[in-house]
């Protein structure tokens, strides 16, 4: 039988279990954590608090 | 109280109403998925990080602006946003195309810079400095015909009117000039060449 030669064009293949880094959760769990949005006269303004 | 077991909806719900342990559970639920998900599409680890933050980045705002109404699945509409910010990423790169390099490919194999390197720079002097002090060897009538041909690029006809002889003596001054210039540099194996 015909050997079949394919394979994906990048050298690195997707791995399943690839996740992003811990900081970058971490950063976004503080950053939901500062901000906030404020309702005035039916606008609204985000602010960022430390 | 939020419970691990809590749908996806019940907790969208209960973040809006400010609940920021939601959100966490939210992101470690779906972290996987949409980050291979934006790997498979941009081949990088650290752009991925990127494209990843500015999505969850854009959830949050949305969720605490009480801009998003529960019509879909809240991961399909996470993976919506991820992928129209991987297209702008690649709209973007377009417009400043970027050339990436792997083990099979070099673009720097077909493109080259013109101008010389350090080395070779070093040897056109050499050479360029060996050749005027070898011409300087020639008989003075050959020496002013072949500067005035190669250096200074006039025509025979101007070196003719310049020196006062005849184009065809011009002519055989300057070809004498280059068999002696040969002579010299056979006789003393001078390799002019970069």
């Amino acid at each position: 039988m015909q050997k079949m030669y394919s394979g994906t064009s990048r050298s690195e293949r997707v791995n399943e279990n690839l996740v992003p880094k811990e900081e970058t959760v971490r950063f976004l769990l503080d950053y939901s954590k500062a901000l906030s949005v404020i309702d005035y006269n039916k606008m609204k303004f985000e602010a960022l608090l430390n | 109280m939020i419970k691990k077991e809590s749908t996806d909806a019940q907790l969208v719900s209960a973040y809006m109403k400010g609940n920021e342990q939601a959100i966490s559970v939210l992101i470690t639920r779906h972290k996987q998925k949409i980050y291979s998900f934006i790997y498979s599409k941009v081949f990088d680890r650290d752009l991925s990080e990127d494209i990843f933050q500015d999505t969850f980045i854009k959830v949050i705002k949305t969720l605490k602006r009480g801009a998003y109404n529960e019509e879909g699945k809240f991961i399909s509409w996470v993976m919506r946003i991820s992928h129209n910010l991987v297209i702008d990423h690649f709209r973007k790169n377009n417009r400043m195309p970027k050339f990436e390099n792997n083990s099979d490919f070099n673009i720097f194999s077909v493109l080259h810079d013109g101008s010389l390197n350090a080395e070779k720079t070093m040897i056109k002097e050499q050479v360029e400095g060996d050749l005027k002090k070898i011409i300087q060897e020639l008989p003075d009538d050959q020496k002013e015909v072949l500067l005035m041909r190669i250096y200074k690029e006039m025509s025979f006809k101007d070196i003719s009117e310049k020196t006062g002889v005849s184009i065809n003596t011009a002519l055989g001054r300057m070809r004498y000039a280059l068999i002696n210039l040969r002579k010299v540099i056979d006789k003393h194996n001078i390799v002019l060449t970069n």
